[in-house]
C-alpha cells in the first residue's frame, strides 16, 4: 500500500494512500475538532470546526486527502478564533440550556466549548421556538439541542437503511424530521434501532427516561460511546 | 439532415424575407408591457391594410433598451431601421402602414446611432432581436448549427478544445476559470459516460443576461452545448433553468424539440457518429443551485446543497460521472469561437480577459437594458456613454457588480475597465453581469443589510459559518442602519464577516461578506456615521439628498 | 410545544377535493413519474407537475410520490422544503408578489411591499387568516428594465409608484369590504 509523507505542525508524519488529513493527524495523536464527522458513514465537511491550515490555505481535513508535500497546521490563531466562532454561533442558534440537558456532562459541543475557551457568546441568541418530540416509546427528538450535524440522518441512511430521518426547510430554519415531519412515533420507516441517538452529538436525540424533567439519569451509553469514538478506548 | 440540407433550409428562408420586416420584442420585459397584444395589432393592420405581401410581423427577442419598451423594430429595403419605443397599441396601425417609409407619426422611437447602440460589440447577442426564438428556420437562417457541423466534419474533439483554448474564452457564469482549461479536464477523463450541464440558473437580482439570451436565441446555447460535448466526449445534456423564467423554458422546450425534429440533435447528427440529447430541468427556487456541486444535485432529484470540492464535477459530477458545466453566456460565445476562429475572439478585449461581456443595466441610470461590451471599456463608458448617466436629480454615487457576491465600485474608480482581475482588485467581482447604477440617495449600509439578507434566505444550511453567520450578520447590519449599534459592532462585524469568508463551505457563504467588505473600503464614513456616540445622540443619520 | 402521536409540528393543508378531482390529478402525476420511467432523480420535476395539479404539495401527494419513485418520504419532504416555488398552503384569493431584486430594491421595493402589508394586514411569505391575500416577494424577475415591479393576481406591473400599488390593493380590500 502506497505510503505518503506530510509534514502535520512543523512534524513529519506519513499516511496512507487515500487516509484523510483528519485520520492521519489523528492516528500520529493529533485532535482536530469536529462535530459533524462521525466514523463510518460519509463525510460532509459541513461544521467547519475540522478546517485545517494547507499550504496556507483552510480546507476540511475531514474530506481532504492526505498527500505528499503537504505542510499542514491544525492550531493557529486563527483556525482557534474560527472555531470559537463556529461554537459561539452553534450555542447562539438553538436553545442549548446545559443545565438541563440530558446531554450535560457528555455533550460533544459542551466538551468543545471548553476546550477551546468559550466562557461568552458574542452573538445574538436567536432563541427560536423549537419543538420537543415525545411520541416514540423510546427515544425523544428536542430540536432546541439540535445542531443540524446531519450525523442521525446518516447512520440511519447508511448504516441501518431506513432513510426515516432527513433535513428538511433551509437556512436557519433548517430542521431534521422524520418521514413527512410526522412523529417520530409514528414513523413507518424506522425500525427503532437506536443508532441515530447513538450518534447524536448533543442531546437532540435522546433515551427517553434520561430528560431532566423525568429526573432519570441514563448517562452512562452516551459517556461509553463518547470515549470510544474519541478516544477510541471502549470502557466496557 | 447534412450540410446542404442545412443550407438549402437556410436559403429557403432567407428567400422568403418580405420587403418590410417588423421585429416585435417579445421577450419578458416587454411581454410584460403588453407586447402581444401589439403584436396582434400589427399583424390585424396587415391583413386588413391589404400589406400582407410586403409587410411582415416577426416576434422577435430581446431589442436591449428594456426600460423603453414594448419596442418595436422596423426594417425595410433603402431604408435605416427604426426602433420604436413605449409603442401602444394603438400606434400599432401607424407603425404597420408606415412601414417601409419615414417612422411612423407621433410615435417615439429611439435613435439607432446613440452610444447605447453604437458602442455595443455583439458576439453573443449578435443574433438576438433578429431571429425568430421559436422558429428553428429563423435561427438557421442566421447561421445556427454551422458551427456544429463545421466542428463535427471539419475538426477533432482535441482541435475543438484547443480552439477553445486558444481563444482565452472565461466562464461568464462569475469566477471566470478559462473554459478551454476545463473542457480539457472533462476530455482527459476515461471515456464512458460522460454529460455537459448548462447553468441557466441566473439567481443574482439585477442580473437578467441569461433570460435574455434562452428567450431570444436559444439555439445557439444548445449548438454551444453541442459542440461542447462533441470536444469532451459526451452524449448527455441538461439545461437547468431557473423556475421564475418560465418564458426561457417554455423557448428552450420548444427549441429542443424542433432541434430534434430536424435531427440536429439526437442520434448521428449531420450523419456523423456523434448522439447528443437534451433534457432541460426546472429549478423550484434555491439561488445556491447556481453554486455548480449545488446544481449536480438538484439535478439528480436532491436538496440542492453544496459538497466540498475537490472533487470537482470535471472528474466527479453527475452520478459520479466527469460533468462539464458552463453557464449560458459562455456555452453562446462557443458557436461564434467555432466559426470565426479563436485568434479572433482572442483579438477583442484585453490581456486577461478576451471578448465580450453582456451586461444587465439598470438602477438608477437613463438608458436601463441589455448590454454587450468588448472586455476592458470603462465602467465610466458604459455607465456614463452608454447608460447616458443618472436621471435628472441624480448624481452617480457607485455601481453594483457581482450581484450577492461581488460588491460595490465608487464613482472616482469608474476609469476601471471591465476585466476579472481589475474588478477583483476592487473588492468586488465581474459576476454573470448585474450591474446596477447607485445614486446620492442610496444608503450603501441598507445595500449591504439588503445584500446579506439575501444570502441569509438563500443560505442552504448545511454548513455553519454560511447558515448561522449570515443571520449574525444581517442582525448586525440592521443594527448599524437603525442607528442603535455601539462603535464595537463595527469590530464584531469584520470579525465575523472574516470567519464566514474564510470558512464557508461553498461559494455563496464565502462570498456573502463581499458586498459589506467593499462598502466598508469605499464607504466606511456612512456606517460610522450611523454609530452610536459618533454622530450625537447616534440617531440615523440623514444621507446626502 | 411538547408534541406526541397523532400531532403534527405545523398545521398543514388537509382540505380534500371531490374523489373524482383528486383521481384525475393523481393520475397527472402517474403520467409523470412513468415518462420519467420512474427515475428518483426526477422527484423535482415530479413535485413541478404535482403542484401544478394540485395547487399546492399536500402530505398524501407527497407520499404518492415517494411511492410512485420509491423514496424515503422524509427526502421527499426534505426535498419539497428545501425550494421556496413549492408550496403548502392554498393560496389566498387575490395574490401580491413584489419583485425585491436589487433594482427593484434601489428604486423603493421595501416601502411598496410595507404599503401592500399595511393596506392588506398580511405579511410576506404569507396567506392572510381570512384567506383573502397571499403576499410574497421574489428576488428578481429578471425585468430589471421595469424596476419596481410587482405582479398582481399574475399581472406583472412595472415602474410601479407608491399610488398605483396603493390604487391597487385598495381596489381589492375596498371590493371585499361589501
Amino acid at each position: 500500500m502506497a505510503v505518503t509523507t506530510l509534514r502535520l505542525n512543523g512534524a513529519m508524519i506519513s499516511a496512507r494512500e487515500g487516509q484523510t488529513i483528519l485520520e492521519a493527524a489523528r492516528e500520529a495523536g493529533t485532535r482536530i475538532p469536529t462535530l459533524c464527522h462521525l466514523d463510518g458513514v460519509s463525510p460532509v465537511g459541513a461544521c467547519r470546526l475540522c478546517l485545517v491550515e494547507v499550504n496556507g490555505r483552510l480546507m476540511p481535513s475531514c474530506v481532504t486527502k492526505a498527500a505528499e508535500e503537504m505542510d499542514v497546521r491544525t492550531d493557529t490563531e486563527q483556525l482557534r478564533e474560527y472555531r470559537k466562532m463556529i461554537v459561539e454561533l452553534l450555542f447562539a442558534e438553538r436553545n442549548h440550556v446545559c443545565s438541563v440537558c440530558v446531554a450535560d456532562g457528555h455533550c460533544e459541543l459542551q466538551n468543545l466549548a471548553e476546550e477551546l475557551g468559550v466562557d461568552h457568546i458574542r452573538f445574538d441568541y436567536l432563541a427560536p421556538e423549537c419543538g420537543v418530540d415525545l411520541s416514540h416509546d423510546r427515544y425523544g427528538q428536542d430540536d432546541n439541542r439540535c445542531i443540524l450535524c446531519t450525523r442521525c440522518v446518516r447512520v440511519c441512511d447508511e448504516v441501518e437503511g431506513a432513510h426515516t430521518w432527513d433535513v428538511a426547510g433551509r437556512g436557519a430554519r433548517s430542521r431534521v424530521i422524520t418521514d413527512l415531519d410526522r412523529p417520530w412515533g409514528e414513523s413507518s420507516t424506522c425500525t427503532s434501532c437506536g443508532k441515530c441517538v447513538m450518534a447524536c452529538p448533543t442531546g437532540a436525540l435522546f433515551h427517553r427516561g434520561a430528560s431532566v424533567a423525568e429526573n432519570v439519569h441514563d448517562r452512562a451509553m452516551l459517556r461509553f460511546l463518547i470515549t470510544a469514538r474519541e478516544e477510541k478506548r471502549w470502557t466496557v | 439532415m447534412d450540410l446542404n440540407d442545412l443550407i438549402a433550409l437556410a436559403d429557403r428562408e432567407r428567400a422568403d424575407r418580405a420587403p418590410v420586416e417588423l421585429g416585435v420584442c417579445l421577450a419578458a420585459s416587454c411581454q410584460y408591457s403588453g407586447a402581444e397584444q401589439i403584436c396582434r395589432s400589427l399583424s390585424e393592420t396587415v391583413v386588413a391594410g391589404g400589406l400582407a405581401g410586403r409587410v411582415r410581423v416577426r416576434k422577435v427577442g430581446c431589442l436591449r433598451l428594456c426600460s423603453e419598451g414594448p419596442l418595436v423594430r422596423a426594417e425595410g429595403e433603402g431604408t435605416p431601421p427604426v426602433l420604436y419605443r413605449k409603442v401602444t397599441a394603438e400606434q400599432a396601425p401607424a407603425i404597420a402602414r408606415a412601414a417601409g417609409g419615414a417612422p411612423a407619426d407621433g410615435v417615439a422611437t429611439a435613435d439607432l446611432n446613440a452610444p447605447f447602440f453604437s458602442m455595443q460589440r455583439s458576439i453573443v447577442l449578435e443574433n438576438t432581436g433578429r431571429v425568430e426564438p421559436e422558429r428553428i428556420e429563423s435561427a438557421i437562417a442566421a447561421g445556427a448549427y454551422r458551427s456544429l457541423s463545421l466542428a463535427l466534419h471539419e475538426m477533432s474533439p482535441e482541435a475543438v478544445v484547443d480552439e477553445i483554448t486558444r481563444s482565452g474564452l472565461r466562464g461568464r457564469g462569475g469566477a471566470g476559470y478559462p473554459t478551454g482549461l476545463k473542457w480539457a479536464t472533462v476530455a482527459k477523463m476515461p471515456p464512458g459516460q460522460k454529460y455537459v450541464v448548462c447553468n441557466a440558473d441566473e439567481g443574482d437580482p439585477g442580473a437578467f443576461m441569461d433570460r435574455s439570451v434562452l428567450e431570444s436565441d436559444p439555439h445557439r446555447v444548445i449548438e454551444g452545448m453541442a459542440i461542447a460535448a462533441f470536444a469532451v466526449g459526451a452524449d448527455q445534456g441538461f439545461i437547468y433553468v431557473r423556475g421564475e423564467y418560465p418564458l426561457a423554458i417554455e423557448r428552450l422546450d420548444t427549441a429542443i424539440r424542433q432541434a430534434r425534429r430536424l435531427g440536429l440533435i439526437g442520434s448521428d447528427i449531420f450523419e456523423s457518429p456523434f448522439d447528443f440529447r437534451v433534457d432541460l430541468r426546472i429549478g423550484a427556487g434555491a439561488f445556491v443551485c447556481g453554486e455548480e456541486t449545488a446544481l449536480l444535485q438538484s439535478i439528480e432529484g436532491r436538496r440542492g446543497q453544496p459538497r466540498p470540492r475537490p472533487p470537482y464535477p470535471a472528474e466527479s459530477g453527475l452520478w459520479g460521472c466527469p460533468t462539464l458545466i458552463n453557464n449560458v453566456e459562455t456555452f453562446a460565445n462557443v458557436p461564434a469561437i467555432i466559426r470565426e476562429g479563436a485568434d479572433w475572439f482572442a483579438g477583442i478585449g484585453t490581456q486577461g480577459s478576451k471578448g465580450t461581456k453582456v451586461f444587465a443595466l439598470a438602477g438608477k441610470v437613463r438608458n436601463t437594458g441589455l448590454v454587450e461590451v468588448p472586455m476592458g471599456m470603462t465602467l465610466r463608458a458604459i455607465v456614463e456613454s452608454i447608460g447616458g448617466g443618472p436621471p435628472e436629480g441624480s448624481t452617480i454615487k457607485a455601481v453594483q457588480t457581482g450581484g450577492p457576491s461581488g460588491g460595490c465600485i465608487p464613482s472616482d474608480l469608474f476609469d476601471t475597465p471591465v476585466e476579472y482581475e481589475a474588478l477583483k482588485a476592487l473588492g468586488s467581482i465581474m459576476g454573470s453581469g448585474g450591474m446596477i447604477v447607485m445614486d446620492q440617495h442610496d444608503d450603501m449600509v441598507a445595500l449591504a443589510r439588503y445584500f446579506m439578507g439575501f444570502c441569509m434566505d438563500e443560505s442552504c444550511g448545511k454548513c455553519v459559518p454560511c447558515r448561522s453567520g449570515t443571520v449574525q450578520l444581517y442582525r448586525m447590519l440592521d443594527r448599524i442602519e437603525r442607528g442603535v449599534a455601539a462603535p464595537e459592532e463595527l469590530e464584531r462585524l469584520e470579525a465575523l464577516c472574516d470567519m464566514v469568508k474564510h470558512a464557508s463551505l461553498c461559494g455563496l457563504g464565502q462570498a456573502a461578506p463581499n458586498p459589506v467588505l467593499s462598502t466598508l473600503r469605499f464607504f466606511r464614513h456612512e456606517y460610522e456615521a450611523k454609530l452610536i456616540g459618533k454622530n450625537g445622540e447616534g440617531t440615523h443619520s440623514p444621507i446626502a439628498r | 410545544m411538547f408534541r406526541t402521536a397523532g400531532t403534527t409540528r405545523s398545521p398543514r393543508a388537509g382540505a380534500v377535493a371531490s374523489p373524482g378531482e383528486d383521481a384525475a390529478r393523481f393520475e397527472v402525476i402517474d403520467l409523470e413519474m412513468k415518462r420519467h420511467r420512474f427515475r428518483q432523480d426526477a422527484l423535482i420535476e415530479v413535485l413541478h407537475v404535482a403542484q401544478e395539479a394540485f395547487g399546492l404539495l399536500r402530505d398524501d401527494v407527497l407520499l404518492h410520490i415517494a411511492r410512485g419513485l420509491e423514496l424515503p418520504p422524509s427526502r421527499v419532504f426534505g426535498v419539497a422544503t428545501f425550494y421556496h416555488l413549492f408550496t403548502f398552503a392554498p393560496r389566498g384569493e387575490h395574490s401580491c408578489t413584489v419583485c425585491t431584486g436589487t433594482a427593484c430594491f434601489v428604486k423603493g421595493a421595501e416601502r411598496l411591499l410595507a404599503i401592500v402589508e399595511e393596506l392588506t394586514g398580511g405579511r410576506a411569505g404569507e396567506t392572510t387568516p381570512d384567506g383573502r391575500f397571499s403576499l410574497a416577494t421574489t428576488r428578481c424577475t429578471g425585468s430589471c428594465g421595469l424596476a419596481p415591479l410587482a405582479i398582481f393576481d399574475g399581472e406583472v406591473v412595472g415602474h410601479l409608484s407608491e399610488e398605483e400599488v396603493a390604487r391597487r390593493v385598495g381596489g381589492w380590500t375596498g371590493h371585499g369590504s361589501e
